[in-house]
């Protein structure tokens, strides 16, 4: 078992998520509230990680962090180290991966309140802001928790994008799926079905948590 | 049309040319349940919620309790928050999260935080619902929900209240029973209120004046009787479903009365100013007819003959259908005592003649 490569994952997966959770609100709200030119581009783009093949987007984000690149450069010049193989560079990549992760369960929450009942917010005297915490926020959170459990629980088991663009450096980018593939090449099989069985496990009670949560919002909101 | 606003009351001109067409005027005294009534699409729920501040209105003002909330010439738009208005939506829009209580505390947001559960709990126990406080929306019924909206409309202290088919969702009984609560509300509170509605029953039954909507024009507004009685229109009448309207043409006056010349016939109706040659609608109201069998000697009242077509006996009441025998399709129906008080009913094919003075005949242009 590399508790190194799962404390490693742990943390990608809760910074990841963590900083999605709130840009996924954001985006969510808008796309399922508003109507501007390009929205269907914009969704478009949002979802393509999840048709595009891992190496794909993968190779795309190494050429699109390398020093060559303008993003690796400036990166590159104002800290010091190289975006590609470095944790940074592995979070950043994270984060695109799971945009749709994140936005499309919030997108379904809000679009899923009626617009009277924002309505029914502002002729009762809550200002945009309240009505969003008191109202929108409360309504739309089974999707927000089933933002958060989805990317978190993709980030622990991201393969293809986090070899690209990490390359699997032990303490620094080398996450848990890394681990297991390494172990399994190396015909280590208990070690790959100790990691493995824990990945499953935690895929599991992350699904069972999200369906259980909001089924019981579900029902109690009629 | 009284001039509302200098008392407190709703004064509102809404005027745009698209893309839903509005040129609505509305003027409710202070404690006046008024009564918008047209046809789906007409513009009923546009002009409310231009009233509440969630629609905006391309031109026009509206002032309320003295304060103008829109004044597109001034610039001046209040939002929603700011517009001391009340409003209960069709479906109720109750917060689905929150107990009856705080729903209704939610719209006390002017009130102190710590007089907040106090005053909700108040609002409820006045429409009836003090044991349901802590009951999430979903586990009431469609009655208790409406009672619930109410409470929270009510709860702002609202200078104008808002009403959108609030018993559209609703089965008869509760219907009624709500209908009979809202008519006790409207005599308490001294604020305009505005019920839109497109069953002119609900409206006859609650509102003191109506106005009436057609294609985003207002048509016109008076007593649900005034215009049952005397609708400015034919427009007018076909949107409060007006019995016995007919189209003719004016063939002159004489003897102080209006002659049209209706289907080959002469009806004669009260005095009208119109041009001889104006294609005019007219009415009769179904009290005014009365029924003969055969035929009837030479009177001075309209006498149109034909036969009995559906005789329809309902509690307390007994409607009968007539057809003209020179124009089959020209229908009259009107109303006759029920069986065992007064005449006998007459059946369905019988020959017959009915009559009606030329005061009870109603004149009116075809559109306003």
């Amino acid at each position: 078992m590399d508790w190194i490569a799962f404390s490693l994952s742990l943390r990608l997966a809760m910074a990841t998520a963590a900083i999605l959770l709130p840009l996924g609100i954001l985006a969510g709200r808008a796309l399922a509230w508003s109507r501007f030119p390009g929205k269907g581009l914009a969704q478009s783009f949002l979802a393509l990680p999840l048709v595009l093949p891992p190496s794909v987007l993968g190779y795309y984000l190494l050429v699109a962090f390398g020093s060559a690149s303008p993003l690796g450069a400036i990166w590159q010049k104002f800290t010091g180290h190289p975006l590609v193989f470095s944790f940074s560079g592995l979070l950043l990549a994270s984060f695109l991966v799971n945009l749709p992760f994140a936005v499309q369960p919030i997108e379904r929450a809000f679009a899923a309140i009626a617009p009277d009942i924002r309505e029914a917010a502002f002729v009762s005297g809550l200002s945009r802001w309240a009505s969003f915490w008191r109202i929108e926020l409360p309504l739309a959170w089974p999707g927000l928790l089933a933002a958060f459990v989805l990317t978190f629980a993709h980030t622990m088991g991201e393969f293809g994008v986090v070899l690209m663009v990490g390359g699997g450096i032990p303490g620094e980018t080398r996450t848990i799926a890394i681990a297991i593939y390494d172990r399994a090449q190396t015909l280590d099989g208990s070690g790959a079905g100790t990691m493995s069985l824990l990945l499953l496990a935690f895929a599991l009670v992350a699904l069972g948590l999200v369906q259980g949560l909001t089924g019981r919002i579900g029902r109690r909101y009629g | 049309m009284p001039e509302a606003d200098g008392i407190g009351g709703l004064s509102a001109h809404l005027v745009q040319s698209g893309p839903i067409p509005l040129d609505a005027r509305l003027s409710v005294p202070r404690g006046e349940l008024h009564a918008l009534i047209g046809p789906s699409g007409s513009g009923k729920t546009t002009i409310l919620r231009a009233l509440a501040g969630l629609y905006r209105p391309r031109d026009g003002r509206i002032i309320c309790a003295g304060e103008t909330w829109f004044a597109a010439q001034g610039g001046i738009d209040l939002p929603p928050q700011r517009r001391r208005v009340g409003l209960v939506f069709q479906h109720y829009a109750l917060f689905p999260h929150l107990s009856a209580e705080n729903n209704v505390a939610a719209a006390l947001g002017h009130v102190p935080r710590g007089e907040r559960a106090a005053k909700a709990r108040a609002l409820l126990a006045q429409m009836g619902l003090a044991d349901l406080a802590a009951r999430l929306p979903a586990t009431l019924s469609g009655g208790e929900q409406q009672r619930v909206a109410l409470a929270r409309a009510l709860a702002r202290s609202p200078a104008l209240l808002l009403l959108d088919e609030p018993f559209a969702a609703l089965d008869a009984r509760t219907r009624r029973h709500l209908r009979q609560e809202l008519a006790y509300l409207g005599q308490r509170v001294t604020i305009p209120i505005v019920l839109v509605t497109h069953d002119l029953e609900e409206a006859a039954a609650l509102a003191g004046r109506m106005t009436v909507l057609a294609g985003g024009r207002t048509l016109q507004s008076g007593a649900p009787a005034a215009i049952m009685a005397r609708p400015a229109s034919l427009e007018v009448a076909k949107v409060v479903d007006l019995q016995n309207l007919f189209e003719g043409r004016i063939a002159g006056n004489e003897a102080g009365e209006t002659v049209i010349a209706w289907r080959g016939a002469t009806i004669r109706a009260a005095p009208a100013a119109f041009p001889p040659g104006s294609a005019v609608a007219w009415t009769v109201a179904p009290a005014s007819i009365t029924l003969h069998a055969g035929k009837i000697a030479e009177t001075s009242a309209n006498v149109v003959s034909g036969r009995i077509g559906e005789v329809a006996v309902l509690p307390g009441i007994a409607r009968i259908v007539f057809r003209a025998d020179d124009a089959p399709d020209a229908v009259f129906v009107f109303p006759r005592p029920p069986p065992g008080i007064g005449p006998d009913l007459p059946r369905p094919g019988d020959a017959a003649t009915i009559a009606f003075a030329a005061e009870a005949v109603h004149v009116m242009p075809l559109t306003a």
